[in-house]
């Protein structure tokens, strides 16, 4: 009844082949099948977004998709986004404004940020308060993460003029 | 939490998930955005022994408008209906509410259809349905059939769907000249299931309500449409007709006590509400403060 399934994604560009349980949901297999072990597993129900990754370029919460549900579709983990160099600006900004604090939530916040900053060019600080709603930081270092965001946002709106 | 152990089968056509669904009766559960099944299956809140994933048919999608009515796919997502065109004009209520359901990650999963089969008493998109006279269409091996909101929903989690039908679509009436919506809910944080919320949809005319409805959320164990909204249509509002409106809906209301939020605060929230409601619809402020009850 629970048999596993055969599954082929493509994970950062690389094509993977894989049999899994049912069961397992795409955090875990990243995590602990392919060790891309950025992703980071929180809550487990959806509230935290430790674990947002991207999906055919769409950010979704990774701990909520089955492995299985990801057949045929394109993900990408912050491995990604960060040896692509695409968040290089975004990830300094967090360096220099001290919004790394413990680490955990920065994963999740840095793709979650990435995906605003390319759907909206000049985010005001309500709208990213807005987007990154949904992602915890424990230590809460939530203004400090919004102004790197905003940093990004203003200097990639600079460099395109 | 992990999800227990199921087989997990994805339906390759909508007669093909039906046929999943007769031979597996209440052992399935219908998987579209997954975003309120996973949770409740990692919390072990639910077990099915069998997962049937309807997330790769394409033909459960789409926006239909067949004169009066808008039609929307079940598999519909939420960012969907927050972008679609067809929404912002003939259903501006459902824009609005997604605003508020989850965040962007959940609602670029989650699915119209999936809210309103689940029936979370707190999500919004439920309390839309009943406000806007939606018919929600199901079929089964059988054929279709099609419930009034009004009917649909049964209880905590709990509709009138039997374990061998299919959330197919939804109907709704297109919002008529004249018609004005109002959303708005109180929650911890943005995107956080809902303390207390209210959606409406009225008609003004004159300054008084030629029509108003109102479908309360999170204050009972299914979305409410307030009998105490009849006070207020066609005779002139007051803050004295708004104080009588506010009792009566408190009296009206059976709302439930849990970690976020006891009956009486409900109650009262939802009063808040009401009064913002009629203030906003009215355009008139001032019946929104300063109101001694």
């Amino acid at each position: 009844m629970t048999a596993p399934v055969p599954v082929s994604l493509l994970v950062n560009g690389d094509p993977v082949e894989a049999i899994v349980l049912p069961r397992l949901n795409l955090a875990d297999f990243l995590r602990d099948n392919l060790k891309l072990t950025g992703t980071h597993v929180g809550c487990e129900h959806g509230v935290c977004g430790a674990c947002t990754v991207r999906v055919n370029g769409e950010i979704v919460r990774s701990c909520l998709i089955l492995a299985v549900q990801a057949q045929g579709s394109s993900v990408e983990t912050i491995e990604g986004l960060s040896d692509s160099g695409e968040i290089a600006d975004l990830q300094a900004a967090f360096r220099e404004r001290n919004a790394l604090q413990c680490g955990y939530c920065t994963p999740g916040m840095l793709i979650t940020a990435q995906d605003l900053l390319k759907h909206t060019s000049a985010p005001d600080r309500g709208a990213i308060r807005d987007h990154l709603s949904g992602n915890y930081c424990r230590c809460t270092g939530y203004q400090a993460i919004v102004d790197a965001v905003e940093a990004t946002a203003r200097a990639r709106a600079e460099r395109s003029t | 939490m992990k999800a227990a152990a199921f087989a997990y089968a994805r339906a390759t056509s909508v007669a093909n998930a039906l046929e999943l669904l007769a031979a597996h009766g209440d052992r399935a559960k219908v998987l579209s955005g997954g975003q309120s099944l996973m949770p409740a299956m990692n919390l072990r809140l639910v077990s099915p022994d069998i997962v049937v994933d309807i997330g790769g048919l394409h033909e459960l999608g789409g926006f239909t408008l067949k004169k009066d009515i808008l039609v929307i796919g079940a598999l519909t997502r939420h960012v969907d209906l927050l972008r679609s065109g067809e929404v912002a004009v003939h259903a501006p209520l459902l824009r609005d509410a997604v605003a508020h359901v989850a965040h962007p990650a959940i609602r670029n999963r989650g699915t119209l259809g999936g809210s309103l089969a689940h029936a979370d008493p707190a999500s919004e998109l439920p309390a839309c349905a009943v406000t806007l006279d939606a018919t929600i269409v199901v079929r089964s091996a059988g054929g279709e059939r099609r419930i009034a909101a009004g009917e649909f929903f049964r209880g905590i989690y709990e509709t009138a769907l039997s374990s061998e039908e299919l959330l197919v679509a939804v109907e709704l009436p297109v919002a008529g000249e004249g018609s004005t919506f109002f959303f708005q809910e109180f929650a911890r944080r943005h995107g956080d299931y809902a303390i207390a919320g209210l959606a409406a949809r009225s008609v003004v005319k004159s300054g008084t309500f030629a029509d108003l409805q109102l479908g309360f959320f999170a204050v009972g164990d299914r979305p409410l449409l307030a009998v105490a909204a009849r006070r207020l249509i066609n005779v002139s509002i007051t803050p004295v007709t708004v104080a009588e409106a506010v009792a009566a809906l408190t009296d009206e209301l059976d709302p439930q006590e849990d970690q976020l939020a006891s009956a009486a605060m409900r109650r009262h929230l939802a009063g808040v509400l009401l009064r913002r409601c009629v203030a906003t619809l009215l355009s008139r402020p001032e019946l929104d403060v300063g109101v001694a009850e």
